[in-house]
């Protein structure tokens, strides 16, 4: 029996699908992402396990038991929201200490719960600030705490990280992983963006127009995506014209494709434009298969000038197909 | 900051002169006049004659037919302000979960009262609760018997209610225009009742909110004229009505400009302690 099931579990707004028939099993201590574009329904999803929207057909199973219908104040869930949704007029320990006293977990016990929870998300420190008073990042930590120390079976973060700057992303995006593995607990979490679906979870449940249409590994979601949509939605890509005059199209990751002197490599091309990306380098080209795009890694050789006559060449072993009519 | 050698701050000075100087004329001087004239002499023959005394403001703290009036008005106003934050707190609430058609068509229907006059409100008022009114009839045909209504505090209260109700649910509606959904919803997620997350997380944020209201219902209420002057009556005077009675019946001016003068600034100490008591309350937490 999986930890979390969801069961054909659909939402119609009037003749509008914003969620159709998403089917999905999720086992104890995993960290599934639901990623895809704006508007593809992987929030309703997010809010119909919340209990705050309800769903039109299908079911929602927490550990056998189900809660499809049950309200939201009865299904104990730890929920980290898009902006924060802190208690603006309470302190920062109140804030945490509020899922416990709803609880009715004795004072001490409070005490001693919020304190580990703080700790956990390093602002002990600040336990007596109020959420205004608190960076980004901070308040974001404290909305984590507060939803972990209630120990929920099931830790739901709707786009938890979309609010803070570049840099901090990346780092809450490890500080997020490294927190889930310590507590265990069971994660939901949605997202536009891939590269923090893919750096943090387990699987990736990738949903488009309301369905979803893979559920892999990150791994498997960037190097075998289910359709040339997601093939672009998780990241860059090359298209290669058929082998054969009616085989299948075949794409190549940036990374893939390498640059050598003329004439070396499988076919000729000329830089258009060069991006400095820091660790690495990133090619604009025209060549006779089309338009193509790499991405070399900067090890401190000289960087091809636009106009400068190269060489593409590639692994046969990286080139994909895609499944046909996947778009 | 207050820099007025920079192009923008004297650009600012100008900007702001029409209206400083609306203000000066319309506000300021009438209210300066009647403070000068609660200081002159009073003579029953000749009226107001000038010169310096005390005396009007001696017999206001020492009299207590004045006494009672202000402590008639004080009760009125506060009695007011209480009802109309028990009305109107979960008025505004209801509004703003309602669905978007419903939502500005219920909004217009509770700032009615604003667009018809208070006299005509009042007079609506003193027909429903008079002793041949439908109310009365009412009361008649449960058994109740006849009873007086108009002339009473209670008469006086429930017509302020209903006037002062849409300055209390402005206010609270903004404040609740301005929190976050999601804030309840957290509530709700952590296992809290729906009354608990009204009153431990949505109130709270919106005690600004329904405290301005609470000021603007009571300096209103407490300084009414219309309302107690036409269901109050003769017998139930508050202070705005014993200024006009100082002005137009007795004809003694300094005497209703004393009262007139204290009432303002029984009003402004009631409004700066409480403007003070949010501001401490609630600068550090919601800014």
């Amino acid at each position: 029996m999986p930890f979390l099931e969801l069961d054909a579990l659909s939402k119609h707004y009037g003749p509008v699908k914003a969620v159709d028939d998403v089917s999905l099993s999720v086992e104890q201590g995993e960290f599934i992402s639901l990623l895809g574009p704006s508007g593809c329904g992987k929030t309703t999803t997010l809010q119909m396990i919340a209990g705050f929207v309800d769903a039109t057909a299908g079911r929602i199973r927490l550990q056998g038991r189900d809660i499809t219908h049950a309200p939201a104040n009865t299904r104990g869930l730890g929920i980290v929201f898009q902006s924060y949704a802190l208690f603006p007029h309470m302190t920062v320990a109140d804030n945490v200490a509020f899922g416990l006293e709803m609880q009715k977990v004795d004072r001490a016990e409070r005490a001693r719960r919020v304190e580990q929870a703080l700790a956990l998300v390093h602002l002990d420190a600040h336990a007596g600030r109020y959420p205004r008073e608190l960076s980004g990042g901070q308040r974001q930590r404290v909305a984590l705490a507060r939803a972990i120390v209630i120990r929920p079976p099931l830790l739901l973060l709707d786009e938890p990280l979309s609010n803070l700057d570049a840099k901090l992303r990346e780092a809450m995006q490890f500080e997020l992983r490294t927190i889930q593995q310590q507590v265990g607990t069971t994660t939901i979490m949605v997202t536009h963006d891939q590269a923090e679906a893919f750096s943090v979870s387990d699987r990736v449940v990738v949903m488009q127009s309301g369905r979803i249409t893979q559920i892999d590994t990150p791994y498997e979601v960037y190097e075998h995506p289910a359709s040339e949509f997601i093939s672009r939605f998780v990241g860059k890509t090359n298209l290669l014209p058929p082998a054969t005059a009616n085989g299948p199209q075949r794409h190549i990751r940036p990374e893939k494709l390498t640059l050598k002197p003329a004439g070396q490599g499988r076919s000729d091309a000329t830089v258009v434009d060069r991006f400095f990306l820091g660790s690495q380098w990133l090619y604009h080209l025209e060549s006779p298969l089309g338009p193509m795009v790499v991405v070399q890694v900067n090890d401190g050789s000289p960087a091809h000038a636009p106009g400068t006559v190269v060489a593409l060449d590639w692994d046969d072993a990286t080139l994909r197909t895609l499944p046909e009519g996947s778009r | 900051m207050s820099d007025t050698s920079t192009p923008r701050a004297r650009s600012a000075v100008w900007l702001t002169l029409p209206s400083l100087l609306l203000f000066t004329v319309v506000l300021l001087t009438p209210l300066s006049l009647t403070l000068l004239l609660s200081f002159n002499e009073y003579d029953a023959a000749r009226g107001a004659t000038g010169g310096f005394t005390f005396s009007h403001y001696a017999a206001i703290v020492s009299d207590g037919y004045y006494l009672e009036i202000f402590l008639r008005t004080l009760r009125i106003g506060l009695i007011t302000t209480f009802l109309c934050v028990l009305i109107g707190v979960p008025e505004a609430y209801i509004l703003s979960r309602m669905a978007a058609p419903w939502r500005s068509v219920f909004l217009m229907i509770v700032l009615t009262p604003l667009l018809v006059s208070v006299v005509v409100r009042t007079f609506g008022w003193s027909m429903l609760l008079g002793i041949e009114g439908p109310v009365n009839m009412l009361f008649q045909a449960l058994g109740i018997g006849k009873t007086r209504m108009l002339y009473t505090e209670g008469a006086v209260i429930t017509a302020l209610v209903h006037v002062m109700l849409p300055f209390m649910v402005i206010p609270v509606w903004t404040a609740l225009q301005k929190l976050d959904p999601q804030v309840e919803q957290a509530a709700l997620s952590f296992g809290a009742s729906r009354l608990t997350a009204i009153v431990r997380v949505v109130l709270p944020q919106i005690m600004p909110g329904i405290l301005s209201g609470g000021l603007i219902v009571f300096g209103l209420a407490a300084s009414s004229f219309a309302i107690p002057g036409l269901l109050g009556g003769r017998r139930l005077k508050m202070v705005a009505t014993t200024v006009y009675d100082q002005y137009l019946h007795e004809l003694n001016w300094p005497m209703g400009a004393a009262i007139a003068v204290i009432l303002l600034i029984a009003n402004l100490i009631v409004m700066l302690t409480c403007h003070r008591v949010v501001e401490r309350q609630y600068r550090r937490r919601l800014g």
